[in-house]
């Protein structure tokens, strides 16, 4: 092994030092890529699709805002079932002792059924007589009844269809469902939902925790994001709207979710679809941790010395010495 | 070691020795960086490919990305929806950090493909990987602090990783405010302190010799 050496002057000691502008060369780059950035946001701008508002999804889908915000209720949705860091209802992924979604616990607690239907028609009951007679019977209801009625609810809405803004289901015993539910979707409609989701009791708020949660439950927004090839399935972590590259220096990390074990229900060695994220952060770390210490990994660090590419790199250092002549 | 000084108290090559910290450093700084390997004007021959300026050009792709930036954060988050100049300087750091991601890949696989962390230099391609690994996570919040659609769905598809993996406790993708204060804050500062490091790594020690048939690639 060749060494440094204790100075630049003893390290180049015998090689030929040619003049090199070190500023002009910074200079001459600074302009070229401003040139090229200049250019490319002339010509090509930058994606900047809308944002989908509650508002939009209601007035869109009311018949998926509808079954989203029962499924809430009856705590079948994703985030209802999720577990940490949001609630305790799910197991969280896991990898064998491996679980760091538990060891971290609820420290950003939502309810789902409340946070996202209860609360919001508590706000707007005031002045609505058939809307606080309404929640005053689902509050008193028993556990078991509130199950019938979201049960026969949920099933109607399967075959339910949308007119006016309204959604309509055949009839049925849904106790105080269809009320709250026609209030909660005006609501929705009228834009009410996104301001009480995200202001939340506060005044100033930059936490979008809420409401990114709700729209995520329904089918609304992942439906526009499949359409754009930005679900997970579709190499989403790297896509984005339209013709612009995206995050594309995250494809290797983007590439294990389309591939074994991490597509697989049984999976290899626990690692399997069920715990994809947990184990692909985790393979991505070692990875990474690989590529820092791939100076004293034997094999990985000799690839360069046996591939030419150093050889174009350097070419002109082992280009054939011409014979010197003598005179 | 004697200590000499002239009459005028200016120091000759054998120095005194001084409890002071401030002629510690400076010594320290003359001794390992002085100004002609911090700004040489000279170079070994062998400098002479085009792999080398991917590294200059990653440097000058991060100043636009740091300038259209700052002028972004200056005006506020609604400025580059409302406004067509707003919109161009997000056009313009858009492509800065593609233009960026590029730079530094390229200039990643050249240096592997030199293996650049011969002779000591172990420690300037650790950093780089550091720099790369940070500057993901910039870009990441980046991506997440547009406001947008793209912004919204990213959010939503990403926490399920960050949960998965514990950071979500700590790192809640859904939250903004949170996102667009890394984003403009501390991770490029995080970044521009490391891209300094390994530059002044680099000046320190010079660039490495060609790989020598003979010899291992070693750090």
């Amino acid at each position: 092994m060749k060494s440094m050496g204790a100075t630049q002057e003893e390290y180049y000691r015998g090689v030929r030092m040619v003049p090199y502008d070190l500023v002009k060369e910074l200079a001459i780059a600074l302009g070229v890529v401003a040139v090229l950035g200049l250019g490319l946001a002339a010509f090509l701008s930058s994606p900047d699709v809308a944002p989908v508002t509650i508002a939009t999804w209601a007035q869109s889908d009311p018949v998926d805002f509808v079954t989203t915000a029962t499924n809430e209720l009856a705590g079948t949705t994703t985030s209802a079932g999720y577990g940490n860091p949001y609630n305790t209802s799910g197991e969280g992924q896991s990898w064998g002792p491996i679980a760091p979604q538990r060891w971290f616990g609820t420290r950003i607690p939502v309810d789902s059924a409340n946070a996202f239907v209860i609360e919001p028609l508590q706000r707007a009951s005031v002045g609505n007589t058939q809307l606080s007679t309404g929640l005053g019977t689902w509050q008193s209801a028993a556990a078991d009844q509130q199950g019938k009625w979201l049960d026969a609810y949920s099933k109607a809405l399967a075959n339910a269809t949308a007119s006016d803004g309204k959604v309509m289901v055949a009839d049925g015993d849904y106790g105080p469902l269809p009320v709250m539910m026609s209030n909660l979707l005006g609501i929705g409609q009228a834009g009410g939902l996104d301001g009480l989701l995200v202001i939340n009791g506060r005044f100033y708020q930059t936490d979008y925790t809420q409401p990114l949660l709700f729209m995520g439950d329904g089918g609304y927004l992942s439906g526009l994001a499949d359409q754009a090839h930005l679900t997970g399935s579709q190499w989403g972590m790297m896509n984005e709207t339209g013709s612009y590259p995206g995050q594309t220096w995250l494809w290797l990390y983007t590439m294990w979710y389309q591939v074994w074990p991490f597509t697989s229900e049984d999976g290899f060695l626990g690692l399997k679809a069920g715990n994809a994220d947990l184990g692909i952060i985790i393979l991505m770390t070692a990875l990474t941790v690989a590529l820092g210490l791939v100076p004293f990994i034997p094999g990985l660090r000799d690839i360069p010395r046996w591939l030419p590419i150093h050889r174009l790199i350097w070419r002109r250092y082992y280009a054939p010495r011409k014979a010197v002549r003598h005179s | 070691m004697s200590a000499t000084a002239n009459v005028e108290g200016v120091a000759t090559p054998s120095e005194p020795k001084s409890n002071s910290w401030t002629l510690g450093l400076r010594r320290a700084i003359d001794r390992h960086l002085p100004m002609d390997h911090l700004l040489p004007d000279r170079q070994p021959y062998y400098v002479g490919s085009w792999v080398y300026v991917f590294g200059v050009v990653t440097i000058a792709a991060l100043v636009w990305v740091v300038v259209s930036g700052v002028v972004l954060a200056f005006m506020g988050p609604q400025w580059w929806h409302d406004s067509s100049v707003g919109r161009f300087f997000n056009s313009l750091h858009f492509w800065s950090v593609q233009l960026f991601f590029i730079f530094m890949v390229l200039h990643l696989w050249g240096q592997y493909f030199m293996a650049g962390w011969r002779h000591g230099r172990a420690a300037t391609w650790l950093i780089g990987v550091v720099i790369f690994g940070v500057s993901v996570l910039t870009a990441f919040t980046g991506y997440l602090s547009q406001q947008n659609f793209d912004a919204q769905f990213i959010a939503i598809n990403a926490k399920d990783a960050m949960n998965g993996a514990g950071i979500g406790a700590f790192f809640n993708v859904l939250n903004f405010g949170q996102m667009y204060g890394l984003h403009i804050m501390l991770l490029p500062i995080g970044v521009t302190i490391l891209v300094v490091a390994h530059i002044v790594m680099v000046r320190t020690r010079g660039v490495v010799k060609p790989i020598d048939p003979e010899g291992g690639v070693r750090s």
